[in-house]
């Protein structure tokens, strides 16, 4: 027994260490949700509020570039609405919020953003991200003012994105590698591809609408497999410099859900 | 001002630094330094390591909690913090286990070798982790040289910058 508390005493060091490092694979490697209760990310109050201040500083260097754009969208989009027969606002489909990213990552392997908009702006998980340029994520973790978005450049997201003219469809997937192109997987033998060929999201996945846009195709290959095409999609969206984002609420989403138990 | 208040606010701002300064460089599209780990390195010798390798710990999950990358930073720095007396040990020799190293006065070469070896053991870690992915060795070898570069360049201006008076 002595001999036994004499060891523990001997290597406390050792000990504290193993336990300290294996505790820190475990919140690495676990995908459990036991994170989102502990508030252990970047939407927590503290780190939300000091993302939100430095991000209004540097916002303001970058002003006049954002003006540009959002003019450039809202005469695109004023041009859709005049085109259009008005629909009553209580059968839609999906709803728009807007938001401003307060946190930016895109040199990790597993980036995320951080948006300043959360349950208090009717925020929830597994809402669509998009730009005015296309797709940028997925939200994740929501508190009461901010949220956390899975980026598209994340090497765990899979989304589902298909050729804008053939409807082919495949998984999109990044591979940790370049931030400006994104790898688009199973992608059928018999499709036919082109390079530039543009990519959308398709209909099949219930966070995001059809036809929102992704990139189009730099270069492609059959996989490993030999039965599918593996293409390299580079993207619209500079992932680098976002701003103004929209957050894309399903109001079919637990309809959807629900018919697929 | 005493050592624990000295210590906790110098952690402080090294977080804060990292997290709003240094997490934002992108060299070259994706080179940031850690440069956090200057604390690891120049916490004061005597102290009670137990105390040294948890509050190691602690900052480097905060350091993940502002970055979302929850654990890795902590993992990279509590192994530094473990290794620690073995990396002196190479880097000073007899003076560290006579124990009379002076952080403020150690000559360049052995500033360099103790505070490279620290930054590639924690970059090491830190990249391993993060790509966990053997058929990308190359890349995580690339990456770990890189951001070492550049952690080892700025831990040894702040060095200069920040001469401490302690032990």
């Amino acid at each position: 027994m002595r001999q036994i508390i004499d060891f523990f005493v001997r290597n406390k060091n050792f000990i504290l260490f193993l336990s300290l490092f294996s505790f820190s694979l475990l919140l690495i490697f676990s995908n459990s949700k036991y994170h989102s209760s502990i508030v252990l990310n970047s939407t927590n109050s503290i780190t939300g509020n000091i993302y939100e201040t430095t991000s209004s500083i540097s916002s303001y260097f970058k002003l006049k570039n954002e003006n540009e754009s959002l003019n450039t969208e809202n005469t695109y989009l004023k041009k859709i609405i005049y085109n259009y027969p008005s629909t009553s606002n209580d059968s839609l489909k999906y709803e728009v919020f807007n938001s401003k990213v307060i946190k930016n990552s895109y040199n990790l392997n597993n980036n995320y953003l951080t948006i300043n908009a959360g349950n208090i702006d009717s925020i929830a998980e597994d809402m669509g991200v998009v730009s005015n340029k296309g797709i940028i994520g997925v939200t994740d973790r929501i508190s009461k003012n901010y949220s956390r978005v899975i980026s598209i450049l994340n090497t765990k997201l899979n989304l589902n994105a298909k050729l804008k003219k053939s409807n082919h469809f495949g998984v999109l997937n990044w591979n940790g590698i370049s931030n400006s192109t994104i790898q688009l997987m199973d992608l059928p033998k018999q499709t036919k591809i082109n390079i530039g060929d543009t990519i959308i999201t398709g209909g099949n996945s219930f966070i995001f609408p059809e036809g929102i846009l992704i990139g189009n195709v730099l270069s492609y290959k059959l996989d490993d497999t030999q039965n599918y095409i593996e293409a390299e999609i580079s993207l619209f969206n500079d992932m680098t410099s976002i701003k103004n984002v929209y957050v894309i609420k399903n109001n079919h989403l637990a309809e959807l859900k629900k018919l697929n138990e | 001002m005493n050592n624990i208040t000295r210590n906790i606010l110098t952690a402080i701002l090294l977080i804060i630094a990292q997290t709003i300064i240094f997490n934002n460089i992108n060299l070259l599209g994706y080179i940031n330094p850690f440069v956090y780990i200057i604390f690891v390195a120049y916490y004061p010798i005597k102290n009670d390591r137990l105390f040294f390798i948890f509050i190691s710990f602690i900052i480097g999950l905060l350091i993940d909690i502002f970055s979302d990358t929850l654990g890795l930073h902590a993992a990279a720095s509590v192994t530094i913090a473990y290794l620690r007396p073995s990396v002196l040990k190479i880097s000073f020799g007899l003076a560290y286990i006579h124990m009379v190293i002076k952080f403020k006065n150690i000559d360049f070469k052995n500033k360099l070798i103790y505070l490279s070896l620290l930054t590639v053991m924690h970059h090491t870690v830190l990249f391993s982790l993060e790509i966990f992915n053997l058929s990308k060795t190359l890349f995580i070898f690339e990456r770990v040289f890189m951001s070492s570069i550049f952690t080892i360049t700025l831990c040894i201006l702040f060095s200069y910058l920040f001469k401490t008076n302690e032990r």
